[in-house]
């Protein structure tokens, strides 16, 4: 029998915020030659631990639901909360199924946590994943072949497994699969955000982080499938885009109370990773890696992490906010995190001259408590909706 | 030997003056101009095409030692710019503001080059695509270097980073400059460079001596100027670092200790090992606290961003360009906490420090991001008294000077309750 809206709601809510990671611990006992591998934010090319036998599954710190007793040793207060929120998870067992940990190349605080990992000896390895910061496919789509190799090698080892051409492929197309529906989610609601609530979209894409993306692909057909029909109520709201929360995620209050306040979120990089990749990858090519490296470096959305000189982010950001017929930018940073802070001016700065409005906050992702926040948020709203009735 | 002690100072202000003096005529005498970082920075390729360099790293330290940071930092906040990132940026970008007038007042041109060699910290990346928007006619040169990861340099890492020089920064140099790429030109540099770098390490070793002669973090950031701005591979570095080596060798001949800002240090009494970059709107007092003491910094992490050169690595004119590469996978922040935490164990054990100190910057994750957990084990592994102080680099309102005083002060009491106690026991 077909679950319910409601069910897959309840389900995708209790995944998304597992912090004992149950669904992976259970696959674990179904696939006992697997491996569960952690990611951290933003992006990994999940299809290659997919392809070689294990189970990716992101790690996004603890959020307001976990208490940092121990974590705080390791952090000074001046740097983001999500490295003491992760090494809080580690301490106390809830990542000890996972076989190893991806540290992708996304700032300092994550790069040198990676060695504190190491350090630590948590895992059976640990991978510091460089990202190329050199767009040539000859020269750092090569370098990152190699580097996704490295992953694969790890994985296989424990494995025991051979990677065919073949499983890359098929691994390459469900990944593609996940992706578009997620993207199809994301259309649908551009034109129709009352269908479902960001929160709830939230919910969904970032339960696809932690179980098996086969699953993931059943529940978004399901949920596309919902959202295709005439449900929901519109309100008088404006729409917003959301910028500079992709690592350290806000509590989910927060992000409901963006809505609460007035706006539709027709846009956000809260999940970056799982939408990194801009349409599909190629699966049928006798190179899977090389395919995927192409496509990180031909098709992917713009991050802070990666070098933008060539496709300036202010004008790539500014094309979401007109393709989704945005009103507006609310830029959330995590508090001391320098990549989304840093970007910061070069946005305002643009934005102020294209006349694209927006607010800014900081947000830490412990913090439950956004009376002023939400009081912004519905300035901001009502302040476009006066703007809207004045002649341009 | 006062003579000799000013031969070494006045060759530094002569490079330095020099380099200024050729930056503020390099308009009217046609040099292209080319700004990069210190940590990775590439002075043999640069003075190959015959570039002159700007460290905006630099010109931002300088001017908090002039007193002129807060006002730029203002500046740039007042644009945007989080209270929460590194200042070191804020800085460079409240200068350009106010009319990039550096340090010593004169104007600095504007970047033909924008060369990002992007080594060890990811700030530098943001930095430079701030700077891009201020000098959009700037050639942008990336270089990225990948990280230590798992504390090694692969084939394939070097490999990725000729494969960048040869296909993207030299003809890109080329271009930019009109001059063709002379590898001969590039060896004899490098060759210069090796000899610097003999004597930067053979300088950095007389603190085995007791008491040690120089101290290396707050002296050390004074001996490490010439090679990090631009002068590592030229003959004027190498005349420097000899002379200074001589020096330093007279002070040990005759068993003095360093020199500080109110004369040489009578007594050493404590010999100690410290992370992170210094103070720098505060840099005499923050020193004061130290000698007052009667300690003695014999080895610090920050005198190795612009290359770690205790562990044998040298430059090497027979592989260039690998050469190059592994300069820059090579400085202290791309190392990984596992290396890092070796090579201070290392600093530790073999100049003899009786206590480990970490200055952590509010604003660098690069240097501050898994430093707690670097203390914690060398604590444990070498079981010495740590101490911890919280400040910043440019940025006045984080510098207490009464906090970092009472932490220091506890810190210092534990390492003479610890002396006691080997005391006793070795009695
Ligand atoms: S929140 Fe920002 S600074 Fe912190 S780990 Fe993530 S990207 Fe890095
Ligand atoms: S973050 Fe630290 S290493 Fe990076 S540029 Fe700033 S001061 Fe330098």
């Amino acid at each position: 029998m077909k679950k319910s809206i409601e069910d897959i709601l309840k389900e995708c809510r209790e995944l998304a915020f597992d912090l004992k990671f149950t669904r992976s611990r259970n696959w674990l006992k179904e696939n006992p030659k697997g491996v569960v591998v952690g990611y951290m934010p933003i992006y990994f090319p999940r299809e290659v631990i997919h392809a070689a036998g294990g189970l990716p599954v992101a790690i996004f710190g603890g959020g307001d639901r976990k208490e940092i007793i121990k974590g705080d040793a390791y952090y000074q207060s001046y740097i983001c909360h999500i490295p003491r929120s992760i090494m809080e998870l580690a301490l106390d067992k809830h990542l000890d199924h996972m076989s190893g940990f991806i540290f992708p190349s996304i700032c300092d605080v994550i790069r040198n946590l990676s060695g504190i990992f190491r350090q630590q000896k948590i895992g059976k390895f640990v991978k510091y994943m460089d990202f190329p910061q050199n767009f040539m496919p000859s020269i750092g789509g090569v370098f990152y072949q190699q580097e996704m190799q490295h992953v694969m090698d790890y994985v296989t080892e424990l494995t025991g497994k051979k990677v065919t051409n073949e499983d890359m492929n098929k691994s390459i197309a469900l990944y593609n699969t996940n992706r578009s529906l997620i993207e199809k989610i994301y259309d649908i609601r551009q034109e129709f955000p009352w269908r479902l609530s960001i929160t709830d979209v939230y919910h969904i894409v970032r339960a696809g982080t932690v179980i098996p993306v086969e699953e993931h692909n059943a529940i978004l057909e399901d949920v596309v499938e919902y959202m295709s029909g005439n449900v929901g109520i519109p309100q008088d709201k404006i729409k917003v885009v959301i910028s500079g929360a992709f690592c350290e995620q806000p509590a989910v209050g927060l992000i409901r109370a963006i809505e609460d306040a007035g706006c539709y979120v027709v846009d956000d990089d809260y999940m970056l990773g799982s939408r990194m990749i801009l349409g599909d990858i190629a699966s049928y090519t006798s190179n899977g890696l090389e395919a995927i490296a192409n496509s990180y470096i031909k098709q992917s959305q713009y991050s802070s992490s990666i070098y933008d000189v060539d496709d300036p982010k202010e004008h790539r950001l500014a094309k979401i906010v007109k393709k989704r017929g945005a009103d507006g930018v609310i830029f959330a940073s995590a508090s001391f995190c320098d990549p989304s802070l840093l970007d910061a001016p070069i946005f305002q700065n643009a934005f102020n001259k294209m006349g694209i409005r927006y607010i800014a906050f900081q947000f830490s992702e412990n913090i439950n408590q956004y009376k002023v926040i939400k009081e912004q948020v519905g300035t901001f709203s009502d302040s476009i909706k006066l703007w809207e009735g004045e002649p341009a | 030997m006062e003579a000799q002690k000013e031969r070494s100072m006045i060759l530094q202000k002569e490079m330095v003056s020099g380099l200024f003096n050729e930056l503020g005529r390099a308009k009217e005498t046609g040099r292209k101009v080319c700004y990069t970082f210190v940590p990775g920075n590439l002075s043999e390729l640069i003075r190959t095409f015959d570039l002159l360099p700007v460290y905006p790293e630099i010109n931002a330290l300088q001017s908090a030692m002039r007193k002129k940071s807060a006002g730029y930092i203002k500046e740039a906040e007042k644009n945007a710019h989080s209270e929460d990132v590194c200042t070191y940026v804020k800085c460079d970008v409240g200068m350009m503001m106010k009319g990039n007038f550096g340090p010593t007042g004169e104007k600095i041109p504007e970047p033909d080059i924008l060369l990002l060699s992007y080594t060890g910290c990811f700030t530098f990346l943001k930095w430079f695509e701030t700077l891009k928007r201020l000098y959009p006619n700037a050639e942008v040169i990336m270089i990225h270097t990948p990280y230590q990861e798992a504390g090694k340099m692969t084939p394939e890492m070097t490999q990725y980073m000729v494969r960048q020089f040869r296909e993207e920064v030299i003809p890109k140099m080329e271009k930019v400059t009109g001059i063709k790429y002379d590898e001969e030109k590039l060896k004899y540099h490098l060759n210069l460079a090796k000899e610097a770098q003999d004597w930067i390490a053979k300088i950095f070793e007389t603190t085995k001596h007791k008491p040690s002669p120089i101290d290396a973090y707050f002296a050390g950031v004074y001996y490490i100027g010439p090679i990090n701005i631009g002068f590592r591979g030229t003959p004027e570095a190498v005349e420097y670092y000899k002379a200074l080596y001589e020096e330093i060798m007279e002070r040990v001949r005759l068993g003095l200790g360093p020199i500080t800002p109110e004369g040489e240090m009578k007594e050493e009494k404590y010999r100690l090992v410290v992370e992170g970059p210094p103070n720098w709107t505060s840099f005499r007092e923050f020193w004061k606290l130290f000698y007052d003491m009667g300690a003695v910094i014999v080895a610090s992490s920050y005198t190795k961003v612009g290359g770690v050169y205790d562990l044998g690595w040298r430059h090497d004119s027979t592989r260039p360009l690998e050469s190059l590469s592994e300069y820059c996978m090579n400085c202290y922040t791309n190392l990984n906490i596992p290396q890092r935490i070796d090579l201070l164990s290392k600093c530790i054990t073999e100049y003899s420090a009786d206590g480990y100190v970490t200055n952590s910057i509010k604003s660098c994750n690069s240097f501050s991001a898994g430093q707690l957990g670097m203390m914690r084990e060398i604590e444990d592994r070498l079981e010495i008294p740590v101490g911890f102080i919280e400040s910043d680099l440019v940025d006045p309102r984080y510098f207490s000077y009464s906090n970092i005083k009472n932490r220091l002060e506890s810190f210092f009491q534990m390492l003479e309750q610890r002396k006691k106690i080997v005391k006793t026991e070795t009695v």
